[in-house]
């Protein structure tokens, strides 16, 4: 690994600094989250008004759950990297293949960057505004709250950087796939539909019906959102944190090898039709 | 009246910086330094119907921000442009269905069409009658030889094929006026004599005036009588070609062939501001100003020390012009 | 040959096109199609887990969904050439191409593409009007249709027209921007659902700013025979989709200023 993190370093670092040209991009980016955090909340606030019987979430988990997924939305494999695209699209993509490293590390690599930065450039400002300003802007109510426990934040820490991982392992599975359907316009519809409901950015996953739990529990995309947001809040108790790092790791480590899988077979595909 | 008519055209652009490093890209976030550029600077000519005129410079220096004022997609920021008593930002959609216009790099075709179908569409977008619709297209495909690629779809021409294509589709409603922004650009030989013979053509039988844009000299020294040279936002040189050698440096090369080997070892063009510019075994060449020394004293001279085979003037090519004319105004592409 | 003629070969030839890629186009329509069931999901979901929402019904809150995706379906559908503007004509330099042609630079951009692949949104949109309608036990009146219609129409215009502000914003920078997104997802989303649920604020805005509420939430109240929580008139509320149409005439009007900036900034 420790051959990659050279590459690495210029990778990111120049993703970083194309992302801060587009100085307009990143206030609107900033300025979308925020509408959606704030119709999402209306909406959410305004079933519970209306709810009788306690609640698997209170509304201050809600809320947390909210504008923590508005802050990390960018980090969420929803979508593929278009320079990624555009390579495969032209044959490019075979010269990654002349570089002295293993391929899939240094894909990782590249990938993690490009789901890691734009969420810190945007999502420290959006924490910093649902945690500070609203409160000061008498709206306490809708604000973040910060962290349950000191280890509901330690357990949030490391459910990031898992998450982190997951996502830039889903979001390789699809880059990969675009070796065979290299227009891939349909491919990264479908993956925003399925990330975006079973993460839990749509409706949080613990309000969907009861019976539909046992399911919810035991995809992978639930280590993306749902149990980072959760920790966060309290809602999974300090006693549970452990087993749901673990069972986020094994996914993780599952998809990792069946991208190297996958990759492998491209590969010899890429190589048999010269890119 | 002139054609077109130009008079101190002018053309500033304002440009963000970019600061270097991770933290200039931090500070651009808040702060840009806008700086301007002076892509015109007060730029007057004017072009007589039926002229081919060429129109050259280095990368940057102003040329196609003159296209595009022209053609009416740019407004100047300052003069005035009359094209058929029009001028054209102003009255765009009226000038630009009177003119014709190719950009060598990029296509006017839609990429997923044949290209007659792209024919038939212009020919909705320009309003052509459908008389003159029909003979101008097959006059041109004809022409350029155009039938057997009539139903291929554009993506799958070649470059060569797709400028026949594209300067067909320019001339389906017979425009007066035809703007060439590098025509030949990445042709094989073979497309490039087609391209220019069209052009010579459609200039001399059809009357169609021609402003000529390129890189390639041999299309200049081909076509065009009027060559106009810009740089640095400023037109330089506006004449003939031959008054654009003169303007640099009056100079010829006399190349001297001869049988034995080791005559041309021995030969002296003396004086009065020849110079050798090559020798070996068999051949000289030497560089005079026949305003100085007459060719025929030159080769006098020559005739005196030896036999030669064969003896025969060029011209330096055109290019080697350009380039000393670029050098003297320390003209940089930018 | 006049300007609908032309639009009509425009679009002809574009259909054409989309049928070339089949599948890349199945893929698309059928991920636009996941997207207006999965927004349906949530708030069936929601609906499960807490039974109403301030005196709503679902099936009432699923026809403001279905009419709002549906009505955007169609102002995309029309607008793609908008909408893929900075990408495709800015970022190229190929708007240069559309204004060496003597015709409006708006009606070639319509022509640009007729996108079926809209069709994924538009097709659930009124199959969800239409079981909500009979849900709801609606008789089945001429008026309630033509209001409906009407409304739709509003909505076309006022989403055609987001999308022209969008394509003016490239003028001024080639940025990719999601600001618009607020308006055309963001404004679906917001239109999937009562007005009185927002705060005060985001309902002035949606109502006299962006005509959203105007085009979405009054006509449709007037069609579902409801009282309107906000109080408003049922002349109010079947005049409303006019906004709509103002709305078209005022962002035809920023695209022209911004034309005249992109010719004078040739960028």
């Amino acid at each position: 690994m420790s051959a990659n993190i050279g590459p690495l370093v210029a990778v990111v670092s120049a993703r970083y600094r194309t992302l801060l040209q587009y100085r307009a991009a990143a206030f609107a980016g900033f300025a979308t989250q925020l509408f959606w955090g704030a119709i999402r909340l209306m909406i959410l606030a305004a079933f519970f008004a209306a709810a009788t019987e306690p609640q698997p979430m209170d509304l201050s988990q809600i809320v947390a759950y909210v504008w923590l997924g508005q802050a990390l939305l960018g980090m969420l494999p929803w979508n593929v990297d278009a320079d990624f695209r555009a390579q495969v699209r032209d044959g490019t993509v075979a010269y990654d293949l002349l570089r002295p490293l293993d391929l899939y590390s240094y894909w990782f690599g590249r990938t993690l960057a490009f789901r890691v930065a734009a969420p810190t450039l945007r999502g420290i400002p959006m924490v910093l505004f649902a945690m500070v300003l609203l409160p000061l802007a008498g709206l306490g109510d809708w604000a973040l709250t910060p962290p349950a426990s000191a280890s509901a934040f330690a357990g949030f820490a490391a459910s990031l950087v898992l998450a982190a991982m997951l996502a830039t392992a889903v979001t390789l599975l699809a880059h990969i796939s675009l070796l065979w359907t290299i227009s891939g316009v349909g491919m990264d519809r479908i993956l925003t539909v399925l990330v975006t409901v079973f993460s839990g950015l749509i409706v949080p996953l613990p309000l969907f019906p009861d019976w539909l739990q046992p399911f919810l529990n035991w995809q992978p995309f639930r280590g993306l959102a749902d149990v980072p947001y959760r920790i966060y809040s309290g809602n999974i108790p300090p006693a549970e944190i452990a087993g749901e790092l673990f069972f986020v790791l094994v996914w993780m480590i599952a998809l990792v090898l069946l991208g190297r899988l996958i990759l492998l077979r491209g590969v010899r595909r890429m190589v048999v039709q010269g890119g | 009246m002139p054609q077109i008519e130009v008079r101190g055209l002018a053309k500033t652009f304002r440009v963000a910086e970019r600061l270097p490093g991770l933290a200039g890209a931090f500070r651009g976030l808040f702060h840009r330094r806008m700086r301007d550029v002076h892509a015109l600077g007060g730029v007057d000519f004017d072009i007589e119907r039926g002229e081919l005129v060429g129109y050259i410079g280095p990368n940057g220096a102003g040329k196609s921000t003159t296209i595009k004022i022209l053609a009416g997609i740019l407004n100047p920021t300052a003069g005035t442009c009359r094209v058929d008593g029009l001028t054209p930002w102003r009255d765009r959609r009226r000038h630009v269905a009177r003119i014709g216009v190719v950009f060598g790099q990029r296509t006017q075709l839609w990429w997923d069409l044949p290209v007659i179908e792209s024919f038939d569409l212009l020919r909705d977008i320009y309003r052509i009658p459908a008389e003159a619709y029909r003979d101008n297209r097959d006059r041109l495909i004809a022409l350029m030889d155009l039938e057997p690629l009539l139903d291929v779809p554009v993506r799958q021409l070649s470059l060569g094929q797709r400028m026949r294509s594209d300067l067909a589709a320019a001339l389906l409603h017979g425009p007066s006026l035809l703007f060439l922004d590098e025509p030949t650009i990445g042709l094989d030989a073979v497309s490039k004599l087609a391209i220019r013979d069209f052009v010579r053509e459609l200039n001399r039988e059809r009357q169609v005036t021609v402003l000529l844009t390129t890189h390639d000299m041999d299309d200049i020294e081909a076509l065009c009588e009027r060559v106009m040279v810009i740089g640095n936002g400023r037109i330089l040189v506006d004449g003939s070609v031959d008054g654009l050698r003169r303007r640099v440096r009056n100079e010829r090369v006399l190349v001297v062939d001869y049988d034995s080997a080791g005559e041309a070892g021995t030969v002296d063009a003396g004086g009065d501001g020849v110079r050798l510019i090559e020798r070996d075994a068999s051949r000289v060449r030497i560089a005079f100003d026949p305003d100085r020394l007459p060719a025929a004293t030159l080769i006098g001279r020559l005739l005196a020390q030896g036999t030669p085979k064969d003896l025969f003037i060029e011209h330096p090519p055109i290019e080697q012009t350009v380039a000393e004319l670029y050098a003297e105004h320390d003209m940089r592409e930018r | 040959m006049n300007s609908a003629a032309l639009l009509y070969r425009y679009l002809s030839i574009s259909l054409r096109g989309q049928l070339q890629y089949r599948a890349s186009f199945l893929m698309a329509a059928l991920g636009n199609l996941l997207n207006c069931v999965i927004e349906l999901a949530g708030i069936w979901v929601l609906f499960d887990r807490f039974g109403n929402l301030s005196g709503w019904s679902f099936a009432e809150v699923a026809f403001f969904c279905g009419a709002v995706n549906a009505t955007y379906a169609i102002g995309e559908l029309m607008a793609t050439g908008f909408d893929q503007f900075g990408t495709l004509y800015v970022k190229t330099g190929d708007f240069d191409r559309l204004l060496l042609r003597p015709r409006s630079t708006v009606l070639q951009l319509a022509g640009h593409e007729l996108s079926l692949r809209r069709l994924g949104r538009l097709l659930p949109g009124l199959v969800i009007v239409i079981a909500a309608w009979a849900a709801l036990d609606l008789p089945l009146e001429a008026d309630r249709l033509a209001l409906l219609a009407f409304a739709m129409a509003g909505g076309v215009a006022f989403f055609f027209a987001l999308m022209v502000l969008q394509a003016t914003m490239c003028f001024w920078t080639t940025e990719s921007l999601e600001l618009m997104n607020i308006l055309t997802y963001g404004g679906v989303e917001t239109a999937s659902y009562p007005l009185p649920i927002y705060h005060r604020l985001f309902r002035r805005f949606f109502t006299f700013v962006v005509p959203l509420a105007c085009i979405g939430y009054f006509p449709i109240v007037a069609v579902l025979g409801v009282d309107d929580p906000l109080g408003t008139s049922r002349m109010f509320q079947v005049a409303a989709p006019l906004a709509g149409f103002a709305f078209f005439g005022v962002a035809i009007g920023v695209w022209q200023l911004g034309v005249r900036r992109y010719t004078s900034t040739g960028s």
